[in-house]
């Protein structure tokens, strides 16, 4: 909300005035956050009021220009005569009151005004517009003053606040949503008044000086389901639609950032601005019959005062007459009703909304109006009377109008009936329990008080306390604490760490994922973080099947592009569009991993046995208690499964060439390297078999396993895949699923024989379709437990082994457990192993 | 070999003559001397150090001395041989230090060339801050928890207070997953996961949950539609906003130096209550210390425990969160967020240390 500071001390009474930044810094402390503070530009030298004697149509030029004689009292440049002021705005006569910035003068913006021969005539300055005195962004026209505002030859600069040695600022201050008071100067008044410990004069208590009530304003009914809790209403006829804005609220509702119209319209505004209460006027001559308030009926219409006609929803609040709708409640009004130029007899309209209801109508008509922001932050309902008088009293003081005295208040809240509750009983020591401090004997009281509540102190010693009609916020004991505790303020709360020393640490598996991420960095990969929003594109780059289970992605509703639109099932988009974007900027070789969250909609059931996605409409579960397991279930249920994966992508060279030789490249085998560094650090071991899954290469593929359980692949990718991604050729990429590698707390016990090994070594020669690693678990197998380590240490495949066969030599360490084991029975474990090899392989010795 | 010597005179056999001994001294030493390397000292040695060389030899004839005559000849013969050795040491060792010296610098390289065969990796600095962060409350006796990023309304705003249709909603800009009746978001804050930790674990509750947070801002220097946060929660018996403040202290001397602190402001979050936004002291900060913004805070909302089976009665509670994009941000001075997200390893490369 922006309010000028003269303004917002009105209702204060204040010893002084503090400076703008003093009460931005008090309001700071008790709660609402300062966003600006604006000061006014003030204006020096003679910038004076002007009465418009003549105008001179000057129309040898391209646009409309005026020569003006100005009476700007004895100011002049020769003190017995007008001012003669050229000007290019055409939106004045003859008689009106100007602010003319005479030679000497200096502007906001350092603008400084001398006298200068233009358009064929001496200027001896400035007729001023809005926008030049800082006063807004209207360049409109000049800014034209109500007639009585002042005399020709009055300084201008105290009158428009641009006074020096006063300057005028404006506070923007931002309105949590459980503070819907404190969007008026009502409101933010009395929390200047908590801030400053100064008395208030509340503007609602006002008298208006109006006649007696007596009979009705207007008939209107209030139907129970319309949620409207009061509606008042007053009329004021005989209105003089010509009567203009007087200057001082004309320049409070710019300051404050509202645009004046007209008389009734600006003073609707005003007093929502100053009461809090959202107004509407209606031209009382176009309203026909009954005001009825109800729910708006299907296929309703109504042309709102912006022109745009909308379809009303039957969740909608519509004010309707004979006609139908005639405004939509607490958002905006209707065209047919609003008041013209013409309008002389006018209805006010102060009604009291339910705010939820406010919300859904502003959200679904995409209306954030001024009164539905109030609305929806509550409005006090008992300030609804007061805002009805007001805004009447000052259209017959402004606008020469007649308050009829007939007051129409309905609704299931009227008059002294806006609070049911109970007053909320409270233990007197609470403050002080939750702040961890003693305050003085009384403070929770007075600052009770302070912010409007009625406290009663019962027999039992608690305090019985009412909040302020303006408060719905206020309901609970909590909620009182929180007032007690920003106004006497958060800087005495002293600093204390609480005792408890109950952890067990990190978990396992959180040790276990940040030593995944510090193996990774250790062996050379880069950490990033990409985002997880991902396209369908993508997946069809992939070459995945139609019904591959990564396709089925979590979809979200308003995403920020359109093109990704999906949160990932696989880390792989992500990071490769990180290698994309590194290598455009010429980083080339590249080893990136990443750890994150993937959602798979495809994986699990609901516990009914029932497909987890799509999933239905979610089920209603209370806040009032711990939900039962059943609830728990029903909402953890359809959650997509998000299991923990760890992702990387190789390109370019793992090693540099250099002045020690070549570099190598970047190759299927270090991706798997990768996925069995991870491994390591659970202490498990990968079984690795050939695969062909899409974005891999089919024939560089690696699944991997740990016992039965496929944990994840590794490899080259696919080069169809990596052309349609405009990827390096020859990218390998490994991803793996943490959530699947056993989490050990005690890992298998070591056998360190202390007895020396006998070192065999076997070349085998076996069809090169034969997996090494296949060979491998043979020889371990058929070798017993003697067999202390395998390890492959050549590989050949050349004339001397034949066509489509290689020799696999294998280095075997062979150990016993409790005695020296001799070369005869090492032999006969290898040959064992051998023998196995050549049954399930083929596999001969060479 | 000589017979045997029956003349007692020891200057009588030729070979034991002084001048015999002291001309084959000579020449050994004179040998060894000219020797220029190793391998021809070591030719050199067999001719004066051998079993034929003359000084050996002529140790041999001694037994054929008389008796009164051995001990005289022995001692010039081994004063002889003595003195050959050692001009073959000392030669020995003068060429033994020239070739050392000689290899040591034809081995010499330039050691300013470049090492970096295989590049080095690095952690996200984002992920060092998270690990250090939860680091500091595990050290406090915390623990830390975890949850989805899929996350039912119910966990996400609901149990936290945010009434329907209350302008809360709308505070925190949300992605919402399609169909809209399941209602499941992309979580905006990790306080879901507070929810859980008061749902699965028993009291005292002191969690911190660190995660990836999402809200609907387009990314700029200074906004990410995607982002890391930590939040913390302690629920208790006696827990005041004293302890609030206390904790958040230790928290930001852990982080910013001992001379940092924290001060809070009022401020408005549906799940505390009453709620702060506090200020830390930063003694680094760019154009001198001061106070920055950083994070929220308060006590937990009595209707938050409800949610959770917690009798605010009987318990009380305090919450925080903070961002860490914007933590690293001020800590660090970097100056755009986007650098975080893209991916650059320009960018990772340079928090190789924890930042």
């Amino acid at each position: 909300m922006r309010v000028p500071v003269s303004w917002l001390t009105e209702p204060v009474a204040l010893d002084e005035i503090p400076s703008a930044d003093d009460l931005a810094e008090s309001l700071i402390r008790v709660g609402f956050e300062v966003e600006d503070v604006e000061t006014l530009e003030p204006v020096t030298g003679p910038l004076v009021v002007g009465r418009v004697l003549e105008i001179e149509e000057l129309t040898e030029f391209k646009k409309p220009i005026r020569f003006c004689r100005v009476d700007v009292g004895s100011r002049g440049s020769d003190p017995t005569q007008p001012q003669g002021i050229v000007c290019g705005a055409t939106n004045f006569a003859v008689g009106d009151l100007v602010v003319a910035a005479l030679p000497g003068t200096t502007l906001p913006g350092d603008f400084s005004i001398a006298g200068r021969k233009t358009y064929g005539r001496v200027s001896d300055g400035m007729i001023c517009a809005l926008d030049e005195l800082g006063l807004g962004d209207d360049h409109s026209g000049i800014l034209v003053l109500p007639p009585g505002t002042a005399d020709p030859g009055d300084d201008a600069a105290p009158l428009l606040g641009l006074d020096p040695a006063a300057p005028e600022a404006v506070l923007d201050i931002a309105v949590n949503p459980d503070r819907g008071y404190a969007l008026s100067v009502r409101g933010m008044g009395r929390e200047v008044a908590c801030a400053f410990d100064a008395p208030f004069g509340d503007p609602a208590s006002v008298d208006q000086g109006l006649p007696a009530v007596s009979g009705e304003a207007w008939p209107v009914r209030v139907e129970p389901d319309s949620g409207c809790r009061r509606f008042a209403a007053r009329r004021v006829t005989g209105l003089d639609p010509t009567a203009p804005t007087p200057w001082w609220m004309h320049r409070r509702l710019l300051l404050a950032g509202i645009r004046p119209i007209s008389l009734a319209v600006d003073v609707t505004n005003y007093v929502m601005l100053e009461l809090g209460q959202p107004m509407h006027a209606y031209d009382a001559a176009r309203v026909t019959g009954d005001v009825v308030v109800r729910r708006a009926r299907t296929d309703e219409k109504l042309t709102t005062l912006d022109d745009v006609s909308r379809a009303l929803d039957p969740d909608d609040v519509a004010v309707c007459d004979d006609s139908g709708p005639i405004g939509l409640a607490g958002v905006m009004g209707g065209a047919a009703t609003e008041v013209t130029d013409a309008t002389s007899d006018v209805l006010l309209e102060a009604a009291t909304w339910d705010p939820a209801a406010v919300a859904r109508a502003a959200r679904r008509h995409k209306l954030p109006s001024e009164a539905a922001r109030r609305f929806e932050r509550s409005v006090d309902p008992a300030v609804a009377r007061a805002a009805t008088d007001r805004a009447a009293a000052l259209l017959e003081r402004y606008g020469r109008a007649t308050v009829e005295p007939g007051v129409t208040d309905v609704g299931p809240f009227p008059e002294g009936q806006e609070s049911a509750a109970a007053p909320i009983r409270m233990a007197l020591d609470l403050p002080d329990r939750v702040a961890g401090i003693a305050y003085a004997r009384g403070a929770s009281v007075r600052r009770l008080v302070q912010v409007g509540c009625a406290v009663d102190v019962p027999d039992d010693g608690g305090l019985a306390v009412t909040p302020p009609t303006w408060r719905p916020d206020l309901t609970r004991p909590a909620d009182l604490v929180e007032e007690v505790l920003r106004l006497e303020g958060y800087d005495v709360i002293p600093s204390e760490l609480p005792v408890f020393a109950g952890g067990t640490g990190l978990t396992l598996a959180q040790r276990r994922r940040r030593q995944v991420s510090r193996a990774l960095a250790d062996a050379g990969y880069q950490e990033v973080l990409p985002s997880p929003f991902t396209s369908p594109s993508v997946f069809d780059a992939f070459g995945l099947d139609a019904d591959d289970p990564r396709r089925s992605a979590v979809r979200l509703a308003n995403p920020l592009d359109a093109d990704r639109s999906l949160v990932a099932t696989t880390l792989l988009p992500g990071l490769l569009d990180a290698v994309v974007r590194n290598v455009s900027r010429g980083l080339r070789d590249l080893a990136l991993f990443h750890v994150g969250q993937v959602a798979r909609p495809d994986r699990g059931e609901r516990s009914d046995g029932k497909a987890a996605w799509p999933p239905g409409p979610a089920p209603e579960v209370g806040v009032d208690a711990r939900p039962s397991d059943a609830q728990i279930r029903a909402l953890l249920d359809p959650l997509p499964a998000q299991p923990l994966r760890v992702g990387a992508v190789l390109t370019g060279a793992w090693e540099r060439a250099g002045w020690w030789g070549e570099g190598r490249p970047a190759t299927w085998a270090d991706a798997v390297g990768a996925a069995r560094t991870i491994a390591a650090v659970y202490g498990a071991e990968l079984t690795v078999t050939a695969d062909r899954h899409a974005p891999w290469h089919p024939g560089r593929c690696a699944a991997l396993y740990v016992g039965d359980v496929l944990v994840g692949h590794a490899g080259e990718l696919h080069p169809q895949v990596l052309e349609n991604l405009g990827l390096p050729p020859r990218t390998c990429a490994m991803e793996l699923e943490l959530d699947r590698l056993p989490v050990r707390e005690v890992l298998a016990r070591p056998e360190v024989s202390p007895f020396p090994p006998v070192l065999l070594d076997v070349a085998l020669v076996t069809p090169v379709d034969v997996p090494v690693a296949a060979v491998q678990a043979t020889l371990t197998e058929g070798g017993g437990e003697l067999l202390e380590d395998v390890r492959l240490f050549d590989v050949y495949s050349g004339a001397q082994v034949g066509e489509g066969r290689r020799s696999l030599a294998f280095a075997l360490r062979f150990r016993a457990p409790d005695r020296t084991l001799t070369l005869d029975e090492a032999a006969a474990a290898r040959d064992r192993a051998v023998a196995l090899a050549g049954e399930r392989h083929g596999a001969v010795l060479r | 070999m000589s017979g045997t010597n029956d003349s007692f005179d020891p200057k009588q056999v030729q070979a034991l003559a002084p001048q015999t001994l002291d001309a084959a001294r000579d020449e050994a030493t004179s040998a060894f001397a000219a020797a220029s390397t190793l391998d021809a000292l070591t030719a050199l040695k067999p001719a004066h150090l051998g079993d034929r060389s003359p000084v050996l030899l002529a140790r041999r004839e001694i037994g054929s001395l008389p008796p009164q005559a051995k001990a005289d000849a022995g001692k010039r013969v081994n004063e002889a041989r003595l003195a050959v050795q050692a001009a073959y040491d000392e030669r020995h060792a003068v060429l033994l230090a020239e070739r050392d010296e000689r290899v040591l610098a034809e081995e010499a390289v330039d050691v300013t060339l470049p090492t970096d065969r295989h590049p080095r990796g690095s952690r996200h600095p984002l992920t060092q801050t998270s690990e250090r962060i939860a680091d500091v409350f595990v050290a406090m006796g915390w623990e830390v928890a975890e949850g989805p990023e899929v996350e039912s309304e119910w966990f996400n705003f609901d149990a936290l207070n945010f009434l329907p249709d209350h302008p809360a909603r709308t505070m925190q800009d949300t992605f919402h997953v399609e169909p809209p009746e399941a209602k499941q978001v992309l979580r905006t804050h990790t306080s879901p996961v507070q929810i859980r930790s008061l749902l699965e674990r028993d009291l005292p509750v002191y969690v911190v949950c660190p995660g990836r947070t999402f809200r609907t801002d387009e990314l700029d220097a200074t906004h990410t539609p995607v982002f890391h946060q930590i939040e913390g929660l302690a629920v208790d018996k006696g827990l005041t906003m004293a302890h609030l403040k206390g904790t958040l202290d230790a928290f930001a001397r852990a982080m910013f130096g001992p001379d940092s602190r924290i001060r809070m402001r009022p401020s408005y979050f549906p799940f505390t209550e009453p709620s702060a936004e506090p200020d830390v002291w930063f003694p680094q900060k760019k154009g001198g210390a001061g106070w920055v913004e950083w994070g929220g805070c308060g006590m937990v909302d009595p209707n938050v425990l409800r949610a959770c089976g917690v009798d605010p009665d009987v318990y009380s509670g305090f919450a925080f969160g903070m961002g860490l994009e914007r933590t690293l941000m001020f800590r660090n001075g970097l100056p755009d967020m986007r650098d975080m997200v893209e991916g650059d390893i320009r960018f990772t490369s340079a928090f190789a240390v924890e930042p």
